[in-house]
């Protein structure tokens, strides 16, 4: 398991999204809030590239006729089928027991830890001032 | 206890597909004006100053929004122009044709209006502006790509004229009807359209979808979009019914039907039904030599996208050997929303005769292709 950085922290702003290719594997990182996410760019249904997806909020009703939107901008709806996934865990809305997106472990560090080292930047460079979005993979 | 297990493919791509003849394929026009140089002065300025008269009572939406953009559309088929997915070739080719080394691919034009237009003569100029710009723009250019036959069934003489006219053009497969017709499509009055289909060597394709004019269930108007993705396929059942029961097949035993994105998991069990009912009924039917299931597995054939995806995977293969693997043909939708990955569509394995069959062998006899 290496550590890649794929951005720094202000280049992707809350509601944001970056694609990036680790080790050949495309994956969303994701900014909710200001806490970063990441997810496989394949969605486990048929393959699409998931995290071009629109996001959207999880939509409840606790009875007919009775609406709230919950967990603003938390989910990912599938370009194809428009199954959604939770963005923070890569859970499937729809079958939550079965099917998960691949997730990954996102942290953010400072520049300067990460000007220790090791870590792979394959196309950001790192600033000792500055923090930074890390993919574990 | 059993437990379902998914059996998740996604890791493990299917190779069977490659050369597939791909059943549901849709063009879309870049802008309506593209059927102009199709349509003489006379209907280029009713389209421009009237327009078009559907109906369904809405124009320009449907009655159902759809949930992803341009009325259902897949969302990363978008040309970079941002001209409507469908409309471009070079990326159909790219993300379809060349991508899946598909052999053919029947076009199914959703477009022009034709078959839902109250002005039916403006439906019938429609009509064969669209088999002209399926021509011009899709399978001149793409020999890969097949027309489909589009006519006005409401305007007979037409549709009789525009299959006359097609019938040996190797550029068409087979002649689009609109499953919701204002009568079904047994009744008396179409029978010489689906006569001149058969004795034109084209297969009749009922692609799901459109609108009637009538409420889309026997019920009334449904509320979601979900309750009306599955009433379109009550109007295929109304459909199968009507042709068995009205003895259309002693009638044009050479008809064969294709039964587009309707599903087909509920046909054998229709045909059940049907079977059931005859054995009681037939002295009010006695048109029917034969039960209805063996009109049914003679004569319809069935396109797999949106393909069934049952709780237990391997239940797919019990389906597809009721209905018969020489009847059901592979299918993407290309470019809509729900459309079909080939790769990863069939969540079960199946037979390597049967992939075949499924992937190729079955469209290429029914529509006499190489
Ligand atoms: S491929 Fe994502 S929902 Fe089907």
């Amino acid at each position: 398991m290496a550590k890649h950085v794929v951005a720094a922290v202000g280049e992707i702003p809350p509601g944001g999204r970056k694609l990036v290719t680790i080790r050949g594997r495309e994956i969303g990182v994701f900014n909710l809030d200001g806490a970063f996410y990441a997810l496989v760019n394949r969605c486990p249904h048929q393959g699409a590239a998931l995290c071009t997806g629109a996001v959207v909020s999880r939509l409840e009703a606790p009875l007919p006729g009775e609406y709230r939107l919950a967990q603003a901008g938390a989910m990912l709806r599938c370009p194809w089928h428009c199954w959604e996934f939770d963005i923070r865990t890569g859970q499937s809305w729809c079958d939550p027991n079965d099917i998960k997106a691949r997730t990954y472990n996102v942290s953010v560090e400072p520049g300067e830890a990460l000007a220790k080292g090791p870590f792979a930047a394959e196309t950001v460079s790192v600033a000792v001032e500055q923090e930074y979005v890390v993919v574990e993979l | 206890m059993n437990v379902t297990l998914r059996d998740h493919r996604i890791d493990n791509p299917a190779q069977s597909h490659l050369g597939f003849i791909d059943c549901d394929v849709h063009p879309f026009y870049r802008s309506p004006a593209d059927f102009d140089p199709f349509l003489s002065e006379r209907w280029r300025e009713h389209r421009r100053s009237i327009g078009h008269r559907s109906r369904q009572g809405l124009a320009r939406t449907s009655l159902y929004p759809r949930m992803s953009p341009g009325n259902g559309m897949r969302g990363d088929a978008w040309p970079k122009d941002g001209s409507p997915p469908g409309s471009d070739l070079e990326l159909m080719r790219e993300q379809l044709l060349d991508l899946f080394d598909v052999r053919y691919g029947l076009l199914a034009p959703l477009v022009g209006g034709a078959a839902a237009e109250r002005n039916v003569e403006f439906g019938a100029a429609m009509a064969v502006a669209v088999n002209e710009w399926q021509c011009a723009k899709f399978c001149d250019p793409e020999p890969r790509l097949k027309a489909s036959v589009q006519i006005t069934l409401e305007h007979e003489e037409s549709a009789l004229a525009e299959i006359e006219q097609r019938a040996g053009d190797a550029r068409f497969a087979q002649v689009n009807i609109p499953p919701r017709g204002l009568e079904p499509l047994g009744r008396h009055r179409y029978r010489k359209i689906l006569a001149a289909s058969a004795a034109a060597g084209f297969p009749i394709s009922l692609h799901l979808g459109g609108t009637s004019g009538h409420a889309s269930t026997g019920g009334g108007w449904p509320s979601f979009y979900h309750e009306e993705h599955p009433s379109y396929v009550q109007s295929m059942q109304t459909l199968v019914t009507s042709l068995v029961c009205e003895g259309v097949f002693e009638e044009i035993p050479d008809l064969k039907v294709v039964l587009v994105e309707g599903g087909f998991a509920w046909l054998p069990a229709l045909a059940w039904r049907l079977d059931k009912h005859w054995k009681r009924l037939r002295a009010e039917v006695p048109q029917l030599k034969r039960a209805p299931s063996e009109y049914i597995r003679e004569h319809f054939w069935v396109s797999t996208q949106p393909i069934e995806e049952p709780e237990r995977p391997a239940d797919m293969l019990s389906i597809i050997e009721w209905i018969g693997p020489e009847r059901v043909m592979f299918s993407t939708d290309y470019p809509h929303w729900d459309q079909d990955d080939p790769r990863y569509a069939f969540k079960v394995k199946l037979p390597e005769d049967w992939a075949r069959m499924i992937y190729r062998e079955n469209a290429q006899a029914l529509y006499r292709l190489d």
